[in-house]
């Protein structure tokens, strides 16, 4: 069972957040092992085998992009594993650019101002992944998702060196 | 007449079980611990013949006479200070490799377990005994308190631990209730059993905070309310910060005037500790009143200090500060902001500074919610759950792990399987293939914590997946599955899946984490990330060019002879420059070495191939050959 059948809801890249929440909760309440703790072992066992799949499916499909790298995966375009080098020399020039700026940004306004372009970057690229996706384009989702993946990167970075630049100050 | 009963020889109930027997919330607090009952949704903190429900989590094995614990334990910590333990919950499910990171701390022998799988022991009263004997003592003490004031027996019990505790400190405090003749139903997060107890007294809906300040430690969690759900979305800390700070800026300040006035020669460990207790006393006036006065006696000679809430708030104001700058950092966890935050629950006797109270408002905007007891407020929500658990609420509990856990991969980088704040339980896998041709185990080192190195995290467990068939490096797949239950506790298992030949482990480690490591760790990694990011880097090239000399090297014994000596001489040449370079510290000379590796010695890897075609083909009939193309 995919993901969204598990939480009852149709496979798509756009899911309402109200509907993903409720589903889950409801499953939870019918799952969760503390609803079994006076229950015989062998019902316990299943219990927490569900809880923990509707878990991993819940946390996937919360997260935009996770939930747009597995809708892709599920129509056939896989992604390297997280955190693998990248292999695409455009994105990877791109990539290199942005994290050396980052290193020379010596105050919270410059970070914060790379962490921005970051942000808008991403969500354009987000925007632009429904067009793709009915395109059946799998090469470009594939890029697409791969630069998403290192635009989320790139903003924990900018979050992790704007906390330094604070520390420093401090 | 009653006429006693007689049940059916082996089917004797034992005795207490079933529906007579209650179970209660149970907060098991560093310095309080304090015991609780639910009824129908309201719950109620259970107190002693004076009316206090606070007992001092401090233990007395004195010389003569039986075990105390509570007030009774530490007024005789006065004349017996060596059979008398309080904050054993900081050496909960710690061992042999943390021992010294508390000596100096706490006031006890030592006794490092006998082995390293060991939890540490304490020498009190003559007599060697664990943390989870000492804790036991503790819920005796409440389960019998419970029993006494609900005058029915009392054998099952939710106790909230930290949020930080890890899996040692978990199982840990499972064992002790055990050893208490407590079944515990579930183990609770404190900032979570807070939440829940506001949440079900108070019908309050949508993003909640609980900000816990207690004498040594710092937590701060969101949590999301909704029909009966507290589902936690994400939590942070840190325990080099808390009350006892507070105390101890305000006793330097108290040192300081002494030694302005020519009174002191030296300073002595007897001085520390009366200006530490005089500067607890002035900070609990200051709660109330805007100033306030005491008298200090050191070696006989006398000094009197006035201290006003706005020179107290100046000197604890950076150490709220930064709590503020934590709460910052566990909103962004979540993709939230303050201002979406509807309440702020306080726990824990160090907001009651108003210093405290005014910051946390400012933050959100709103007055945080004081309306329940502080140091009651956990033990509230652990009742509160342990009547849902027996049956009588519909409330659900999802909460998060606290930290990542992952496996130790090639060059010392940690592979994080379960990041943190990830709901529980869950089960999460991850596929690893072998170094070496021909290796036949692999080591399985499971770790806690935020950094990237391992060495900058926990160690939790170690196995080896053994009887792996010879294959050549890369092709084999091991699965390692890390199951979190919903008490936090975790499994790890691993399986060959070519081959099916599996290994499982429950992690019990056998010591564990502190509360204060787990938050430094944790912050650690933020102040580290960028450093981490280019060591990971490195290492990772390290590896990858090891491995292609690995590689080579196995190439170059097999089929050396296609190659010429100038050829060989050259790659030889190449292979020395990379080696050097793995040496260095510069990830971007590997690698330029390993790519001029590789582009020497392409035109002998395309020779070999072309061997290999040779001799698989030879000798075999047209037949054969087909049916090899067909598969």
């Amino acid at each position: 069972m995919d993901h969204f059948a598990r939480l009852g809801l149709p496979a798509a890249l756009d899911i309402e957040t109200a509907a993903l929440d409720r589903a889950y909760f409801a499953l939870q309440r019918q799952w969760h092992p503390d609803r079994f703790v006076a229950k015989p072992p062998e019902e316990r066992a299943r219990a927490s085998v569900e809880a923990a799949a509707l878990n991993d499916a819940y946390r996937t499909l919360k997260d935009p992009l996770s939930r747009a790298v597995y809708f892709a995966g599920i129509k056939g375009v896989e992604l390297p594993g997280d955190g693998k080098t990248i292999d695409d020399p455009e994105l990877l020039m791109e990539a290199m650019e942005a994290r050396e700026e980052l290193h020379e940004a010596a105050s919270v306004d410059a970070v914060e101002a790379l962490a921005t372009k970051a942000r808008d970057e991403a969500r354009k690229a987000m925007a632009g992944l429904d067009g793709l996706f009915l395109a059946n384009d799998k090469p470009a989702i594939r890029t697409a998702l791969l630069r998403l993946r290192y635009l989320d990167k790139f903003a924990e970075e900018a979050r992790a060196r704007r906390m330094n630049i604070e520390r420093s100050k401090a | 007449m009653t006429l006693l009963e007689i049940h059916e020889p082996g089917e004797t109930p034992l005795p207490h079980a079933g529906e007579g027997s209650l179970a209660v919330g149970i907060d098991l607090g560093t310095t309080n611990s304090v015991v609780a009952i639910a009824r129908e949704g309201k719950p109620a903190a259970l107190h002693d013949e004076s009316g206090k429900a606070l007992v001092p989590s401090v233990v007395a094995y004195p010389a003569v006479g039986g075990i105390l614990v509570g007030e009774e334990a530490r007024l005789l910590g006065a004349c017996e200070p060596k059979n008398v333990v309080a904050s054993i919950k900081r050496l909960m499910g710690r061992g042999a490799d943390d021992v010294h990171a508390v000596a100096g701390v706490l006031p006890y022998e030592i006794e490092p377990g006998s082995g390293q799988t060991d939890m540490v022991k304490l020498r009190i009263g003559g007599k060697a005994r664990s943390p989870v004997e000492i804790s036991a003592e503790i819920l005796k003490a409440l389960r019998e308190r419970a029993e006494e004031a609900l005058e029915k027996p009392v054998e099952r019990a939710v106790i909230t631990v930290p949020a930080y505790f890890d899996d040692a400190a978990r199982t840990a405090t499972r064992d002790a209730a055990r050893v208490a003749g407590l079944e515990v139903l579930r183990l609770v997060n404190e900032p979570t059993a807070a939440a829940l107890a506001y949440g079900l007294d108070k019908g309050a809906e949508g993003l909640y905070a609980v900000y816990d300040l207690g004498g040594g430690t710092f937590d701060f969690s969101l949590l999301r309310l909704e029909k009966g759900v507290f589902q936690v979305l994400a939590t942070g800390g840190d325990t080099a910060l808390g009350g006892d700070d507070f105390d101890r800026a305000i006793a330097e300040r108290l040192l300081a005037e002494r030694k302005g006035d020519g009174l002191d020669d030296r300073i002595d460990e007897t001085a520390v500790k009366a200006a530490l207790a005089l500067a607890r006393h002035m900070k609990e006036q200051l709660s109330d009143r805007e100033q306030t006065s005491g008298r200090l006696e050191i070696a006989g000679k006398p000094s009197f200090h006035a201290l006003t809430r706005a020179e107290f708030d100046a000197m604890i104001t950076s150490a709220i500060g930064r709590t503020i700058d934590i709460a910052g950092h566990v909103l962004a966890d979540a993709g939230m902001t303050a201002t979406e935050i509807h309440g702020v629950v306080l726990v824990g006797g160090s907001t009651r500074v108003p210093l405290v109270r005014t910051k946390v408002a400012e933050m959100v905007g709103k007055p945080p919610l004081t309306d329940i007891d502080p140091d009651e407020v956990v033990a509230l929500g652990a009742a509160l759950q342990a009547e849902a658990l027996t049956g009588g609420g519909d409330t659900l509990l999802l909460d998060v792990t606290p930290l990542s856990l992952g496996l130790e991969t090639m060059g010392g980088i940690v592979e994080k399987i379960v990041p943190r704040n990830t709901p529980i339980p869950v089960q999460l896998a991850q596929d690893f293939t072998t170094y070496q041709d021909g290796q036949s185990a692999m080591a399985i080192h499971v770790v806690q914590g935020e950094r990237e190195m391992v060495a900058d995290c926990r160690s939790l467990a170690r196995f080896e997946l053994l009887g792996i068939p010879p294959m050549t490096a890369g092709a084999a797949r091991i699965r390692v599955t890390f199951a979190v239950d919903a008490d936090g506790l975790l499994t790890v298992s691993a399986e060959e899946r070519t081959t099916g030949v599996a290994q499982r482990v429950e992690v019990k480690p056998s010591y564990g984490l502190s509360h204060e490591d787990m938050a430094d760790m944790l912050y650690d990694s933020m102040d580290n990330a960028e450093a981490d990011m280019a060591l990971r880097l490195l290492t990772e090239a390290r590896v990858e060019a090891r491995r292609s000399l690995l590689a080579l090297d196995a190439a170059l014994t097999k089929d050396g002879t296609l190659l010429s000596t100038e050829e060989r001489a050259a790659i030889d040449a190449v292979r020395a420059s990379l080696e050097a370079a793995i040496e260095g510290e510069s990830r971007d000379e590997i690698n330029a070495a390993a790519e001029a590796l590789e582009t020497l010695s392409k035109p002998f890897a395309e020779r070999r191939m072309d061997r290999g075609i040779r001799e698989a083909l030879s000798g075999l009939s047209v037949g054969e050959l087909e049916n090899r193309v067909g598969e």
